[in-house]
């Protein structure tokens, strides 16, 4: 039981890390300016390296080797949230959910620091240290952009609230909450994403960005349980074409 | 990765007769004594305006480049190499921001300069008109265009003007990682199934032709530099730097079992150089000129981007704005 828990908070961890990282990547080329460009593909690198450090800990669970478990599976095998797994769209879109899933994605680290499975706390420590950039690019652009003229307020004003209940998505309880919370694995997605919302409403309080009222959301589910889009069946098919072609050749 | 073969026109009027004689002697002796020439020296109206369309086009090279490459990242085979070709990608983006920065110091602001590349102005590199239609073309990028970049910014790197010189080092520091990844991408295909030597040697055959044009035309038929190469903006000719290529990379591929389409390529011992049928030079113009494989589809690329980031832009200009601290 215990073990299990663990396997699917690993897995859930590991696939948001890895799709969102794809989707950063997809910016390589296309952001508004060069400098974000080559942000987000830092960001794309850490998030890639995040996942593959995560998976590699589930091979020594039992599971199947990370390039097999990251390219080799489909989507109804995969845990990560919705939100993540959305098209990048325009640059607000992609600006707003990095904020939104990063604010969230370091509390969890530094929650994780105190994991009672050491390994993971050791990661944890590792990735909240480069988390730490992620959520200071978001905030810098969140308070810049949300502050500065009508259009980029209206624009993220508006990728907010299309975002906020994918967002809300992240906190997907899982089968094995309690057993996480007993055992001192993880403290818990409800205490996550009390967190979260505090902060999330501290950043955005020093804009001109209005917070959606809360009660309202409605959050977004089914990733964590591996009902998700029609966005991430192609991404999928995408990152694996090349493996693909003969899965037994190495690359 | 640039190769430098577009980048010299012909010049129909070099304008020294109107410079300052005393100061052209002093410039053209500093040069020749080995100076860099920094910003705020004096120079030639010439040498700026060549030197702004060199580094620009070296700059566009890069973030054009970057757009056949990065095709890939998201189809790249496993961890190893997504994470490398993401950080390669990355670096070419990078390089394209430094260059854009060298090119500023000298007059020309990176808007100007992106504006002239989205309007079809100002050109780039010619084989980044060729699409990458498989994995094993990302590898050839990788390894050969970038080898052959190599060569000709090394050259380069000697060049006479400061700012670019310093850009080119940490470039070419930068480009040979680039050139160690891509030259293990192909031995893994090079020594993996029927299947994967196959669609390397494709990536050969389709990838020759553009490959011996990213050089620049004949010094038989390219332009007259013999001012530029003086001032050490252009430092060796279209042919030396194909023949170098040649001479390093040709025995590498065939020692990887591969052949390379050209019946007349061969290198003559006595003279160290390499024979090989002339490329079709009209074709290369042809393709610089706008009716490439891909041409409309890059600029295109480029100039949604530039669209679509506008409002990004604009808002980083509004008075409102608030200064960041630098983090560093």
């Amino acid at each position: 039981m215990e073990n299990e828990a663990l396997i699917e908070l690993l897995y859930k961890m590991a696939d948001d890390q890895l799709i969102l990282g794809h989707r950063n990547s997809e910016w390589t080329g296309f952001g508004p300016l060069l400098e974000e460009d080559i942000a987000f593909s830092s960001m794309a690198q850490d998030k890639v390296g995040h996942s593959q450090a995560l998976y590699t800990l589930l091979h020594s669970l039992g599971e199947q080797a990370p390039d097999t478990i990251a390219f080799l599976r489909s989507a109804e095998k995969f845990h990560n949230c919705i939100l993540v797994e959305l098209p990048n769209g325009e640059y607000d879109f992609s600006l707003v959910r990095h904020f939104l899933y990063d604010t969230a994605e370091m509390i969890r680290f530094e929650m994780l620091r105190d994991s009672s499975f050491v390994p993971l706390a050791q990661l944890a420590r590792k990735i909240h240290g480069e988390l730490r950039y992620h959520t200071l690019h978001a905030n810098t652009w969140i308070k810049q952009l949300g502050s500065a003229t009508e259009e980029s307020i209206s624009r993220l004003q508006h990728a907010m609230s299309f975002a906020l209940p994918y967002a809300l998505g992240i906190f997907e309880a899982s089968p094995y909450e309690q057993t996480l919370i007993d055992t001192g694995v993880f403290a818990g997605e409800r205490q996550l994403q009390e967190r979260w919302m505090a902060k999330v409403a501290e950043v955005l309080a020093s804009t001109q960005l209005q917070l959606p009222e809360w009660s309202l959301q409605q959050a977004v589910l089914g990733g964590r349980g591996g009902r998700h889009s029609e966005h991430l069946a192609p991404l999928l098919n995408e990152m694996s074409e090349v493996l693909r072609i003969d899965p037994s050749a190495t690359w | 990765m640039y190769g430098g073969g577009n980048t010299f026109e012909g010049i129909k009027n070099d304008g020294l007769a109107e410079e300052d004689p005393g100061k052209l002697a002093a410039f053209e002796a500093r040069i020749a004594r080995g100076e860099k020439i920094e910003p705020s020296d004096w120079m030639p109206q010439l040498y700026r305006k060549q030197l702004i369309r060199m580094i620009e086009q070296h700059a566009h090279s890069e973030i054009i480049g970057a757009l056949p490459e990065g095709t890939w990242i998201t189809r790249a085979p496993g961890f190893k190499r997504k994470l490398a070709l993401m950080a390669k990608v990355q670096d070419e983006v990078g390089h394209a921001q430094l260059l854009y920065s060298a090119a500023e110091t000298l007059g020309k602001t990176r808007e100007e300069m992106i504006h002239d590349l989205i309007t079809g102005k100002s050109k780039y590199s010619n084989i980044f008109n060729y699409p990458a239609f498989t994995w094993a073309d990302a590898c050839f990028i990788s390894w050969l265009v970038d080898a052959g970049a190599i060569v000709n910014q090394l050259a380069n790197a000697k060049g006479s003007y400061g700012p670019y010189c310093r850009a080119l080092e940490r470039i070419c520091a930068e480009e040979s990682f680039h050139l160690k990844y891509g030259h293990h991408c192909v031995i893994f295909l090079a020594a993996g199934t029927a299947q994967q030597r196959a669609m390397f040697q494709e990536a050969i055959n389709r990838w020759w032709a553009p490959m011996m044009h990213f050089f620049g035309p004949s010094d038989k038929i390219s332009a007259h530099t013999q001012t530029l190469m003086k001032w050490k903006v252009k430092m060796s000719t279209n042919d030396d730097t194909r023949n170098q290529f040649l001479d390093m990379y040709v025995p590498k591929i065939w020692e990887l079992g591969f052949t390379v389409p050209d019946p007349a390529l061969k290198k003559n011992t006595d003279t160290g150089k390499w024979s090989y049928t002339e490329p079709d030079w009209e074709e290369f113009k042809r393709v610089i000129n706008g009716d490439g494989p891909c041409n409309k589809e890059r600029l295109e690329v480029r100039r949604v981007a530039e669209e679509r980031g506008r409002w990004v832009r604009e808002a980083l200009r509004s008075e409102k704005m608030a200064y960041v601290e630098p983090l560093a």
